[in-house]
This record gives C-alpha cells, structure tokens and sequence, in this order.
C-alpha cells in the first residue's frame, strides 16, 4: 500500500465520523501518512507518528492511529497532536490553530 | 555568541520535521537526536535527559541555551534564539 491508497482508505472510514485531514497535504497529511507506513514496516502496526512508541503492541494501544487522545483534542483543540486530524472547523481556519499539548502519560513510555 | 541548539526528535514525527526545516531556514546549526532510532540504554539516558527539560517527553523538545522550546512553535524558537 502507498500513502495516496492509505489515505484514500481512511479518509472514506474517518470523515463521516467527523474527522478531516489536514488540508496542508503537502507539509502534513502526506508526509504523516508516509510516516504511519514507515511505522507499520517498524512495528507491525501504525503507531502515532509523532510519539515515541514503545515498539510493543499492548504498550502503545493508546498511541495506535486514530489514537485513543485523537477525541478529546479534536473537541478542544480542533486538531489531534500530530495535526493529521482535524476538525472542519480548523481546517476551514475558523478556530486558532494552536500547539496541541501532550495528553499521553509520560509513565505510558516504558522502552 | 551564538547559542548551543539540541534538538530531542523523533524519525517520522512532522512537527519536528517542521522545527528543523525552520531552523534551516533560519541559518541555524544545531545537533539532532532521533530517539526513536536509539537502543538500550542509550535511549533509556536520553528519555531522562528529555525528561528533565521536557516531563511530557514530547517531540520536538528543543533547547536553545537555557531555554526549552516544546513542539514546533517559531515564534518560541526566535525568542529563545533572541533572549
């Protein structure tokens, strides 16, 4: 699979739940997809690319794309932590785009 | 003088690919680590390290002489460059 089919895939399994990529596609949602299938090769799965994975399934549940801290930061900041998701309303810019801050535990990075 | 800048990030995470570009661009030069490519205790020393700066160990953290940038952030970068 490339980035352009996993994109296509997801965005058809993500936008009627309300979840929106990036529109930078070309400084975010296709890098980050890139990204997730590099993490794939890795690990075995799609661990959040932005996040320092523990390269072991059951520790990184929470961190596994669409990660378990995509709902709360879409609610409030608009985007997930990568920036990969968003909301309509973000990528329309009608709300700030800001920094999203860590939601995992720090405690949650074993290796 | 100019100022030592550590950047703590990881391979596939675009914010910190985002921080170094603008660093680039910026002129600036700065020693990277990619943690996720670290092994044993290596990585282990070096998430305490970030830790330290950066309890949330959260990538980019960047430190630019005292000060610590978190996440990509240029307005951040150019005041800790300036400070």
């Amino acid at each position: 699979m490339d980035a352009k089919q996993l994109y296509e895939q997801l965005r058809k399994l993500q936008e009627p739940k309300g979840y929106y990529f990036n529109k930078d596609m070309e400084n975010m949602t296709m890098p980050l997809m890139e990204s997730l299938l590099e993490n794939k090769k890795r690990f075995g799965y799609m661990a959040c690319p932005c996040r320092l994975a523990n390269g072991e399934l059951e520790l990184d549940k929470d961190i596994l794309c669409p990660c378990t801290y995509r709902e709360p930061d879409v609610k409030e900041y608009g985007a997930c932590y990568c920036g990969l998701y968003v909301s309509r309303e973000w990528n329309d810019g009608e709300i700030e785009h800001q920094t999203v801050p860590e939601r995992r535990p720090p405690e949650k990075i074993i290796f | 003088m100019s100022k030592d800048v550590n950047v703590y990030a990881l391979s596939t995470c675009i914010h910190c690919r985002n921080a170094k570009k603008y660093l680039d661009e910026c002129g600036i030069k700065y020693n990277c680590v990619f943690v996720d490519k670290l092994e044993g205790q290596e990585r282990k020393d070096t998430i305490a390290r970030v830790k330290e700066h950066n309890p949330a160990v959260s990538f980019p953290t960047i430190i630019i002489g005292d000060s610590v940038v978190v996440g990509f952030n240029k307005d951040k970068i150019d005041k800790a460059l300036k400070d």
